[in-house]
């Protein structure tokens, strides 16, 4: 299939999709290993939703070739989707069932015995903290709990390929924390899970892979310690007690800016324990005490700053 | 691995989806009747006395003639519904949910067909039973009782085939409910209250031609015992139309249906 000897759960090339006039996605390449997570970075009406749409055979691209699960998304859908799940950012359960029958519903139509589907949804119930509101309507349920249902009823079928369309999108942190939790069990039992996300942090948290996605095109590619090397922005910040002890640190180390609101000097440089120790005993030679000491290694906010020239993605607010 | 072999199957996954919307959610049901029991209300005890008494009503009087006609109006508002929860479904979701599963397409369609056959029957039963209340009384042979029990299936079939494609062809619900208005509203410019000859020529023409005049004079037919001609024939011709059209239809927009609904 390809010249690598790990199996890919998913295959792109040449991926282009235009709405109209107006081109989301310019060409993309994708090279997804089974049993990894990879994240899709990219602002919103970066074409990331557009992407799993094709990736999980709910449109067509216009040109390239896709592969899931092996199989070419255009002439094998139906062995496509025997292999994938999806969860997408609104919500896909039925607001009139209670959400045992959600669950139920999706065992029967992935022609589960009927046995083996109760088991399997009072199973998901429990581990999605649910089981108290299994009997009542959707509809009545929270934003939290639609979401980890939603997500429930695609584990229903048991997917080999987990699409992910922004998971976490308007839950809170504790929630948010959950379903990282839940994305990490699925991996660990063999799931490979694409997901989609504005949020650095949780790419950062969760992918193994992440590829940032701007205006159609793949801006950057690699792990999350990858990106932020291509990016310089470390620094050391210093705080003092007091204004004296700033300003005779700023004179003493070179390329330092200091904050005389904040008593902070920031000073450049990657963080190692030896450009530490150095920084240190400078001022240790001049008997100039630092009350605290932290490192700042580049975020990927910073990557995404560098990468796309426009600001932490989200807040771009390109309706698509 | 051919998904055509699991048709039957999820098709009756979907049904039993749908009937627990009807059982979950009875406001739908009763608003199916409410124009008909309305209309039954109205023409028996508001302009029945004249009307029959215009039309020359034989036997039992109007409401004899009026029920028959009061029943199909059930067929075609249920229709609206049908195109309503149709066009729901299509905007949230749960679509997309299920165009990402490997089962048989058609069915999340034929569910909904199925489902609000039966809603039909069980408001026609209603609305028989409360104009025998009111009044009728039917002369049917058990072949009769058959025959309009069958012909009011194959006309709620045919109605809802056309209904789920004018729910997929609608926007958003609001218009959903709308479009099937022109089908509701057939039956008051067919025989439903008056026969075609009682009507002014333009409209009488029209009365004698369009579908739901043959539907409701051979429903008549077999319900007081009449004799009808070759109008079943004709009825029948009608509602295979209808329900071939609105099959072919609903199944082209389903399939071209490409997520207008998340893709945002």
């Amino acid at each position: 299939m390809t010249q690598q000897n790990q199996r890919l759960a998913v295959s792109a090339s040449g991926l282009r999709k235009s709405f109209g006039s107006k081109i989301v996605l310019d060409g993309i390449g994708l090279a997804i290993a089974e049993g990894t997570i990879f994240a899709l970075l990219g602002p919103n009406g970066a074409g990331k939703t557009t992407t799993v749409q094709i990736l999980s055979t709910l449109i067509p691209a216009d040109a390239g070739e896709v592969r899931v699960a092996g199989h070419d998304v255009r002439a094998e859908p139906d062995l496509v989707r025997a292999a994938i799940g999806v969860t997408g950012q609104f919500s896909a359960v039925d607001n009139l069932l209670t959400g045992t029958e959600n669950l139920l519903l999706m065992a029967d139509l992935s022609h589960t015995d009927r046995r083996e589907g109760r088991r399997r949804a009072a199973e998901l119930l429990e581990t999605f903290e649910l089981t108290d509101a299994a009997g009542k309507p959707a509809m009545t349920f929270s934003g939290g709990m639609r979401r980890r249902l939603d997500l429930a009823m695609t584990l229903m079928i048991r997917p080999r390929i987990l699409f992910l369309d922004e998971p976490t999108a308007g839950l809170d942190p504790r929630s948010r924390r959950r379903m990282w939790q839940i994305v990490r069990d699925l991996v660990a039992a063999g799931t490979t899970v694409f997901l989609t996300t504005q949020y650095l942090e949780e790419a950062d948290e969760l992918a193994d892979q992440i590829a940032v996605l701007d205006n159609g095109r793949l801006v950057a590619e690699g792990t999350a310690d990858e990106l932020k090397r291509l990016v310089p922005g470390g620094h050391v910040r210093l705080r003092f007690a007091g204004q004296e002890e700033l300003a005779a640190a700023a004179r003493v180390l070179a390329g330092a800016s200091p904050d005389a609101e904040a008593l902070t000097l920031r000073v450049p440089g990657d963080g190692s324990a030896k450009s530490l120790r150095v920084l240190l005993d400078q001022l240790e030679a001049r008997s100039i005490e630092a009350a605290t000491l932290t490192v700042h290694t580049p975020d990927l906010d910073d990557v995404f700053l560098a990468l796309t020239g426009h600001s932490g993605p989200g807040n771009k607010g390109e309706p698509r | 691995m051919s998904t055509s072999s699991y048709a039957i199957r999820d098709s009756a996954t979907m049904l039993r989806r749908q009937l627990l919307h009807i059982r979950r959610y009875p406001g739908m049901t009763f608003g199916v009747l409410l124009i008909p029991v309305f209309m039954l209300l109205i023409f028996r005890y508001v302009f029945g006395a004249t009307l029959g008494a215009g039309i020359g009503a034989r036997t039992g009087g109007y409401i004899n003639y009026l029920t028959p006609g009061i029943i199909v109006l059930a067929v075609t508002s249920a229709s609206v519904a049908t195109a309503v929860s149709v066009n729901t479904d299509m905007t949230e979701g749960i679509i997309n949910r299920f165009r990402t599963m490997p089962i048989a397409r058609v069915s999340v369609l034929t569910g909904h067909v199925l489902g609000s056959v039966i809603q039909t029957l069980a408001a026609a039963v209603v609305i028989t039973a409360l104009a025998v209340a009111f009044g009728f009384r039917p002369a049917a042979s058990p072949a009769g009782w058959l025959g309009a029990i069958a012909l009011v299936a194959l006309l709620s079939f045919a109605c809802t085939w056309v209904s789920v494609a004018l729910g997929l062809l609608a926007k958003n619900p609001e218009s959903a409910s709308n479009y099937p208005l022109p089908l509701a509203l057939l039956p008051f410019l067919g025989s439903a209250f008056v026969p075609a000859a009682a009507m002014a020529p333009g409209l009488r023409w029209f009365s004698e031609y369009q579908p739901f005049t043959p539907i409701i004079d051979t429903l008549r037919s077999l319900l007081l015992g009449t004799p009808a001609g070759s109008k079943p024939l004709i009825a029948c011709a009608w509602c295979a139309g209808l329900a071939v059209a609105g099959y072919l239809c609903a199944r082209a927009l389903f399939n071209r249906g490409a997520t207008t609904a998340r893709s945002r």
